[in-house]
C-alpha cells in the first residue's frame, strides 16, 4: 500500500524564523514572542543544543561499552526540545516520553541521573517534584493524560503554571492522545501538547500514522494549533511561548507541532538501514538544527574561537561527568526489588520478602547463615 | 447510630471524606447533577460545587489518567467507574501507571486514588453490567483492593480507602445499594483496619469465606445449616489483596475445612489463591480439600439464567457438604 506522505511534507506551511542556511527570517506572527532573544540568549540556545548532543553521543558510546542496556538517541531534535525546554518556567510541569533528555536538561537535571533507567539501576532517574519533571513514560501517549489531569489541578489551584506534554508522532495514534485532547479541551485546561513529528516510530513512518499534518488534527477537538519547523530552536521558542501564554492567562490548551527528525536509530537495539532511505537521512542533514544557528552566529560575528572553545570545554566536561556518574552508580541492593510496592506495609509482599531474605540468608556464610549450615 | 442504605452510606463517607479535605474530588460519568446511575454522589456536586465534582467525558481511560494527573498535583481523587465491565479502558492506566508509580519513582510520587466500582450479578442487566472482575486487579501489585459487604464497612472503608496513600479499588456489590443496616458515622476511623477479615457468624464445623454481595447469602447458608446441625464460621474478607490470612488460617486450624464462595469465574481467580495459601499454611489441619463455589467460566450471562452462574444458598450449602464429606451434587465422582 503506497503511504500517502502529507504528513510529512508541507515545509513551506511550518512556522520558521531560521531557515535550514542559518538566515534570520522575519515573521509578524512570532517575532515578538523572541523579541528579547539577543546575541547572549541565542549563544546560549546554541550551547545547549552542542551539549545535549554530546550527552546523546556519550550515552550511545556507554551502550555500545556495555555501560548501559538500551539508549534511546534525541539526535536530530535538539532544537526542538532546547526551545519548548527553554520557554518553560520553574512552576510548569514536563510529562515526557523517553526520548526527551534535552527537556530534562533544561529542567536541570543531574546528567548521570538520566542514565539510571537504561543502566537498570532504577525505573525512574529522579523524584519528579525536584524539577518539575515527571520521569520517562515508555506507555505511548499514556503521559498526555497526566499533563492534562495535572493542568485541571492547576486550574482549581487557580494558580498560573501550566502543564506540558511530550510525545511523538506515533503516539497519535493512541486512544490516550486523542481522550486527552477531549478532556483538555473540555474543561480548557492549562496544558501544551507538544508533539515531537520526528518522521519514524520505530520503523513506521508518519504516513503510516497521519495522512493529513498532525496539527490540523487539534482544531477538531476545538484546540489551537500551529506546525513549527522542529529544527529551528527560535521558532520551537517562539511557539512554545506562545502556547504557554495563551494557558497562564486562561486561554486553555494548545498543540504544537513541532516537525522535525530522528537522525539516530530509535534505540540503540534498531537498525534503521532496514527501513529508510540514506537520502532520507542526508536531506535532513542539510536542516541541522546546530549549524544553522551556527551559521547565524557567525553571520552576526559571535562564532568566536573562545566562544567555540568554551562550549567545546563545557559539552567534555558534562561528558566527562556523565561517563563518570554512570560507572560510579552505586548497585541497588537484592532487597530493594521489594521497596516501594506500596507506602505502607503489605503483608502478602511482607511474608515474600522475609521468605526471600531467609533464602538468600542461605547463601551466606558466618553469624547471618541459617543455623543448619554450621 | 442511624438507619441507612448501603448507598447512602457510601454518599455519607464520600460526603465527610470530603468535608475533612479539600483534596478530595470526585470524577466520573454522570456523577454531578444526576448524581451517577446509582445515586451514589446525589447532592455532592450540588454542594462541594463543580470544580470538586467533576462529571467527565465518556472516556474511562482518560478518567484514570487525568486521576493521575491530579494526584501528581496533590489531589486525592475519587473515580467512579459506572459499571465493572467499563473497566477495561481504563486498566492500562490502572495496571501500568496507577499501581506502579510509586515503585518506579522509588515513592517520590504517592497515587492514593480511589476507584469505585459497582461490582456483580443479579440485576437483571445486560452484558458488561454484571462483571467481577476483581482478580484482574489482585493480580496486580501496587494496588490495594477491597470489597464491602454492608453499610458500615462502606461507609468506614470508603473514607479509610480515600485516606490511603496507596491506590485502592474499592468494589461496591450494586444488588445491595438498597439493603439498609445500622452506621455509626461518629466512628473512628484509625480504630479499624481495612485490611482485617471479620468473622461475620462464629462456627466450628466449616470455614466458609466470601466477600461482598454474598456474604448475605454465605450468612443465610450458616443459619440454614445450623437447622441440619452444622456450625458454619462465615468470614467476610474485607480486604481482596492482601487478604488477612491469619483470621482465615485461624478459623481453618479450628474447622479443618474451608469452603470459598465468590461470583466471578473460578479458573484464576481468588478462591484458588485462598485455597492455595492456606492449604500452604495450615495443611496439616485441613479434613478435606478446600471448596469452591463460585461463577462458572463463561462470560457473564444473559439475565434469565444469571441465577444459575451465581452462587447461591443452595450450591453454598451443597459446597458445605462436600467440605464435610456428606452427600452432595457430586457424590461418587472423584472430583
Amino acid at each position: 500500500m503506497p503511504l500517502n506522505d502529507t504528513a510529512s511534507a508541507g515545509e513551506d506551511t511550518l512556522i520558521q524564523l531560521l531557515s535550514p542556511s542559518g538566515v534570520r527570517r522575519e515573521n509578524s506572527d512570532y517575532d515578538r514572542w523572541v523579541a528579547d532573544v539577543d546575541g547572549p540568549a541565542l549563544q546560549a540556545l546554541y550551547e545547549d543544543m552542542v551539549v545535549v548532543r554530546r550527552i546523546d553521543a556519550e550515552a550511545t558510546a556507554l551502550q555500545r561499552q556495555g555501560e548501559l542496556a538500551l539508549w534511546p538517541p534525541l539526535l536530530g531534535q535538539e532544537a526542538a526540545q532546547i526551545g519548548s525546554g527553554r520557554a518553560l518556567r520553574e512552576d510548569d510541569f514536563v510529562f515526557s516520553s523517553y526520548r526527551e533528555n534535552a527537556v530534562a536538561y533544561c529542567r536541570g537535571v543531574d546528567f548521570t541521573d538520566i542514565l539510571r533507567v537504561w543502566r537498570g539501576n532504577a525505573s525512574s532517574g529522579w523524584d519528579p517534584f525536584t524539577i518539575n519533571m515527571a520521569t520517562p513514560q515508555v506507555i505511548i501517549g499514556a503521559q498526555t493524560l497526566h499533563a492534562t489531569g495535572y493542568a485541571m489541578g492547576i486550574q482549581n489551584d487557580g494558580a498560573d503554571s501550566v502543564a506540558v506534554t511530550y510525545f511523538g508522532d506515533g503516539a497519535t495514534s493512541q486512544g490516550d492522545v486523542n481522550e486527552a485532547m477531549v478532556f483538555a479541551a473540555s474543561y480548557q485546561a492549562p496544558v501544551i501538547f507538544f508533539c515531537q513529528n520526528n518522521h519514524w516510530a520505530i520503523s513506521e513512518p508518519v504516513g503510516l500514522q497521519a495522512h493529513v499534518p498532525i496539527a490540523n488534527r487539534a482544531p477538531g477537538f476545538g484546540i489551537p494549533s500551529v506546525r513549527v519547523d522542529g529544527n529551528d530552536v527560535l521558532a520551537c521558542l517562539a511557539v512554545t511561548r506562545q502556547a504557554l501564554d495563551r494557558a497562564r492567562t486562561g486561554g486553555g490548551p494548545s498543540f504544537i507541532e513541532a516537525v522535525t527528525y530522528r537522525m539516530g536509530p530509535h534505540t540503540t537495539a534498531d537498525d534503521p538501514t532496514k527501513y529508510r532511505d540514506a537520502n532520507e537521512l542526508e536531506d535532513w542533514a542539510a536542516k541541522d538544527p546546530i549549524s544553522r544557528l551556527a551559521t547565524l552566529l557567525k553571520s552576526m560575528g559571535l562564532m568566536t574561537d573562545e566562544f567555540v572553545t568554551a562550549v567545546d570545554a563545557k559539552a567534555g566536561d558534562v561528558a566527562a561527568k556523565l561517563r563518570a556518574g554512570c560507572i560510579e552508580m552505586p548497585e541497588p541492593e537484592p532487597m530493594d526489588v521489594f521497596k516501594h510496592v506500596y507506602s505502607t506495609p503489605n503483608s502478602w509482599l511482607d511474608r515474600q520478602q522475609e521468605n526471600y531474605g531467609r533464602y538468600l540468608a542461605t547463601f551466606e556464610s558466618g553469624p547471618a547463615a541459617t543455623e543448619g549450615s554450621h | 447510630m442511624s438507619t441507612m442504605t448501603f448507598g447512602r452510606a457510601i454518599n455519607a463517607g464520600l460526603r465527610r471524606a470530603m468535608e475533612h479535605d479539600p483534596k478530595v474530588i470526585l470524577m466520573g460519568e454522570d456523577i454531578g447533577k444526576l448524581g451517577g446511575v446509582f445515586r451514589i454522589t446525589e447532592g455532592l456536586q450540588k454542594d462541594f460545587g463543580e470544580h470538586r465534582v467533576l462529571d467527565t467525558p465518556l472516556a474511562e481511560s482518560a478518567i484514570m489518567g487525568t486521576a493521575v494527573g491530579m494526584a501528581y498535583r496533590g489531589y486525592r481523587p475519587v473515580v467512579e467507574i459506572q459499571f465493572d465491565g467499563f473497566i477495561y479502558p481504563a486498566f492500562d492506566q490502572i495496571v501500568c501507571q496507577v499501581a506502579k508509580l510509586h515503585y518506579r519513582t522509588q515513592g517520590a510520587v504517592k497515587m492514593p486514588i480511589t476507584i469505585r466500582v459497582p461490582f456483580g450479578g443479579g440485576i437483571g442487566s445486560p452484558e458488561h453490567h454484571s462483571e467481577s472482575p476483581e482478580a484482574y486487579f489482585t493480580h496486580t501489585s501496587g494496588l490495594r483492593v477491597i470489597s464491602v459487604s454492608n453499610p458500615q464497612d462502606a461507609y468506614t472503608m470508603i473514607q479509610q480507602a480515600i485516606a490511603s496513600d496507596d491506590p485502592v479499588l474499592y468494589f461496591e456489590p450494586k444488588r445491595r445499594y438498597h439493603v439498609k443496616g445500622e452506621v455509626d458515622e461518629s466512628v473512628d476511623l484509625a480504630a479499624t483496619s481495612m485490611e482485617d477479615a471479620h468473622v461475620v457468624t462464629q462456627g466450628s464445623d466449616v470455614t466458609l469465606v466470601t466477600y461482598g454481595p454474598l456474604v448475605p447469602t454465605a450468612r443465610d447458608a450458616a443459619i440454614a445449616a445450623s437447622d441440619d446441625g452444622l456450625s458454619v464460621e462465615v468470614i467476610d474478607l474485607r480486604s481482596l489483596a492482601p487478604i488477612d490470612f491469619a483470621t482465615i488460617e485461624a478459623s481453618v486450624r479450628k474447622t479443618g475445612r474451608l469452603v470459598i464462595t465468590h461470583e466471578a469465574a473460578q479458573s484464576g481467580g481468588l478462591g484458588a489463591e485462598i485455597a492455595a495459601s492456606i492449604t500452604e499454611r495450615c495443611f496439616n489441619y485441613l479434613e478435606h480439600a478446600p471448596v469452591r463455589v463460585t461463577g462458572f467460566d463463561i462470560p457473564y450471562p444473559y439475565s434469565k439464567l444469571e441465577f444459575h452462574h451465581l452462587p447461591d444458598l443452595d450450591r453454598i450449602l451443597d459446597g458445605v457438604d462436600r467440605a464435610m464429606g456428606r452427600p452432595n451434587s457430586l457424590s461418587g465422582l472423584e472430583r
